[in-house]
């Protein structure tokens, strides 16, 4: 028999600071001390769920296109936006609008997005970070290129990438998280593990006992936290943002969460999940877990909820009507980015999408006429 | 001035724009301490360092989206992939990422990136590595796809490719990256991109191609001047988009177009140019377009691949039966 020794290790920790009643887990972090910090993140997740549902409302009466809900994971988008520092670059998949309005992209810009208008990804707000990709894990190169741009010029920013669990079974996110760990860039991956892929659950998505662990593969640490946790997922990715913008490499967070909802408005979830199941993940939901502490903790009653209720409500419908009052763009616009200047060749097909147009005007006049 | 090769071209033009620009970057497999399976990047890691000449791992998807968040940062990524065939992985990354983020941002961010690759057969390379399927990319809306055929018309198209604010597909013949030389003027100038550049002028016929084969076809209107045929020769170079205008105006004056491309016949870029001329060029026509091209098959290994790539024999075959309508 030859030699036979362990060559490697590794274990996976897991961070939680809340239990699903809000009861504490002490000791909690100092950060979480500050009355307005937890209020604040509270807010944010309670915007982001009036949000997703006035969405899903619009969506159902023919107002917005197909719309990806976040109900239920608003504490890994909120608590990962909070991480971050207004200068690191986000790199979202689709459903991380609770991390996208933290960072100032706005309601309206988001409807424009899922309502089929493509200005909806220019985003006042943070110039540089990446719009919401639809391909799953594609992004993650991207993420990767970013960090290594911010590495190159020795700038001390952080790319943050989110993918869902589904990715993770990508060689897209496998060869951006390696070739993170070999730069050691500043990167970090939250891999938002809600538990479908669409109708593929977890147990058929890979055998491995967490997704965090697919870090260890490329050199990189992996951790879990419970991603209805916001205390945990804030705590624990800023821990890692922070290693990373200190030079201290990349790191992969896996937030383990449900997702409460259908995959997306084009969903029906009920034809491979059973009911009880979701029953009973509602008792984990981020927001009144959150909301128990803020209340145990005398920082939070009656008359705020009302108050954040009616102001939620506002920003919301002021957005709506923002969305619903803007204009589409004119038809020849689908020409004005594809290059930095419009290539000769295609003035020909501009020219005759303008004329198409203006015959199609002209009918629809003569027709009421 | 020198006399140079096209790969050589390439690397000068690599390390002119480099030079000019920090933020040009350049990107890939072996194009490091080995200067790349074709020498394309030899010397550009001492001059320029690690951090502008970068080694990656065997990720080809990979480096087309590392280039795609470098671009968007404002660097200058160019990516070599060492044939073809391993640019698929790629693909993806090309078409649904890069040749659209300037669009779907309305301009917010853009990706301006020159994916280099060898292409094309004719040096008896092992399988994958004899690919011509630049209709695949040309087919993509957002995407550039050049394609040189000479040592200078690389250095100057790699420049402009390099300068294009959006990504472009550029594709090296490997057939030619050693032969013939040119001389190569290493002034900086670019050639333009969306250009067709007319290598022969002529009267009777007119012979449209890129890359590679136009060595075969400028043997081919030596051959048919020798009969008494004056064919004009385009080199299209840049195959998305198409300069259609310099064809048509070329058929125009001599009535007869034979188009030539190493790539399979079917949705070719031959095909494109010649439904352009059945729309734009039709009454100039005197002879049905023809085309000469790889065929519909997988290219054959090594031994046969000469009987799949278009050879003078077939040029001249198709140029003689456009020359016999009247």
């Amino acid at each position: 028999m030859g030699s036979d020794r362990v060559v490697a290790r590794f274990e996976i920790h897991s961070t939680r600071y809340l239990e699903p009643d809000g009861t504490p887990i002490e000791p909690l972090p100092a950060w979480s001390d500050d009355r307005d910090t937890l209020v604040d993140l509270y807010r944010a997740m309670v915007r982001t769920r009036t949000f997703d549902a006035r969405a899903v409302a619009l969506q159902r009466t023919g107002q917005l296109g197909t719309f990806a809900s976040s109900l239920g994971q608003e504490a890994v988008a909120v608590g990962l936006g909070a991480a971050m520092q207004p200068e690191d670059v986000l790199v979202p998949s689709f459903r991380e609008q609770g991390a996208q309005l933290w960072r100032g992209v706005t309601m309206t810009e988001l409807l424009l997005y899922w309502g089929g208008d493509e200005r909806g990804s220019d985003f006042a707000g943070p110039r540089e970070d990446f719009p919401i990709s639809v391909p799953v894990g594609s992004h993650a190169s991207h993420a990767a290129g970013i960090a290594m741009a911010f590495q190159l010029r020795g700038e001390p920013r952080v790319a943050v990438c989110v993918v869902g669990d589904g990715a993770t079974s990508k060689g897209d996110v496998y060869e951006a998280l390696n070739f993170a760990g070999v730069r050691r860039l500043p990167m970090v991956l939250v891999v938002n593990d809600n538990q479908w892929a669409i109708s593929v659950p977890r147990a058929v998505q890979t055998a491995a006992t967490t997704l965090a662990q697919k870090a260890v593969a490329a050199g990189v640490p992996g951790e879990q936290v419970d991603g209805n946790d916001v205390i945990a997922v804030r705590t624990q990715v800023a821990l890692a943002i922070e290693r990373a913008r200190s030079g201290e490499g990349p790191a992969v967070i896996e937030a383990v969460t449900y997702r409460l909802t259908d995959h997306t408005t084009s969903d029906d979830a009920s034809r491979y999940r059973p009911p009880e199941e979701v029953t009973e993940r509602w008792a984990h939901e981020p927001v009144v877990r959150l909301r128990s502490l803020l209340v145990a903790r005398g920082w939070w009653g009656k008359d705020d909820e009302e108050g954040l209720t009616a102001d939620c409500r506002a920003d919301v419908e002021a957005a709506v009507d923002a969305y619903l009052h803007t204009p589409a763009l004119p038809a020849t616009s689908m020409f004005d980015h594809l290059h930095a200047e419009l290539p000769a060749a295609l003035a020909g097909q501009r020219a005759e999408l303008e004329a198409a147009v203006a015959r199609t005007d002209a009918s629809a006049e003569g027709g009421h006429g | 001035m020198a006399e140079l090769t096209m790969v050589e071209a390439i690397r000068t033009a690599m390390a002119r724009a480099m030079a000019d620009d920090p933020s040009v970057l350049v990107l890939g497999e072996d194009i490091g301490r080995d200067g790349g399976v074709f020498r394309a990047t030899d010397g550009l890691l001492d001059r320029f360092g690690p951090d502008r000449v970068i080694d990656t791992p065997i990720s080809e998807a990979l480096f087309c989206g590392l280039a795609v968040g470098l671009g968007a940062q404002g660097f200058r990524p160019i990516v070599e992939f060492q044939f073809l065939g391993f640019l698929y992985p790629g693909l993806d990354q090309l078409i649904n990422h890069a040749s659209r983020l300037r669009n779907r941002t309305r301009g917010r961010l853009s990706c301006p990136t020159v994916v280099r690759s060898v292409w094309g057969g004719g040096i008896g390379a092992p399988e994958h590595h004899s690919e011509a399927t630049e209709a695949l990319m040309a087919h993509i809306p957002g995407l550039r796809v050049v394609l040189p055929s000479s040592p200078a018309r690389a250095y100057g198209l790699l420049l402009a490719a390099i300068a294009d604010p959006d990504p472009v597909v550029f594709l090296e013949p490997s057939r030619r990256y050693r032969s013939p030389r040119e001389e190569v003027v290493d002034d900086g100038h670019p050639l333009p991109l969306d250009r067709c550049a007319v290598l022969r002028h002529g009267t009777d016929l007119t012979l449209v191609s890129w890359g590679a084969t136009l060595g075969e076809v400028l043997e081919a209107a030596d051959a048919l001047a020798a009969e008494g045929v004056e064919a004009e020769v385009i080199d299209v170079s840049t195959v998305k988009p198409i300069d259609t205008g310099t064809i048509l105006a070329s058929v125009e004056r001599t009535g007869r177009a034979v188009i030539v491309h190493e790539a399979a016949r079917a949705g070719g870029i031959g095909a494109e140019i010649a439904a352009v001329l059945a729309d734009e060029g039709l009454t100039s026509l005197l002879a049905p377009v023809a085309r000469v091209t790889g065929y519909d098959t997988v290219i054959p290994l090594a031994r046969l691949e000469h009987a799949y790539l278009p050879d003078v024999e077939r040029i001249l075959g198709a140029a003689r039966r456009t020359m016999e309508y009247s």
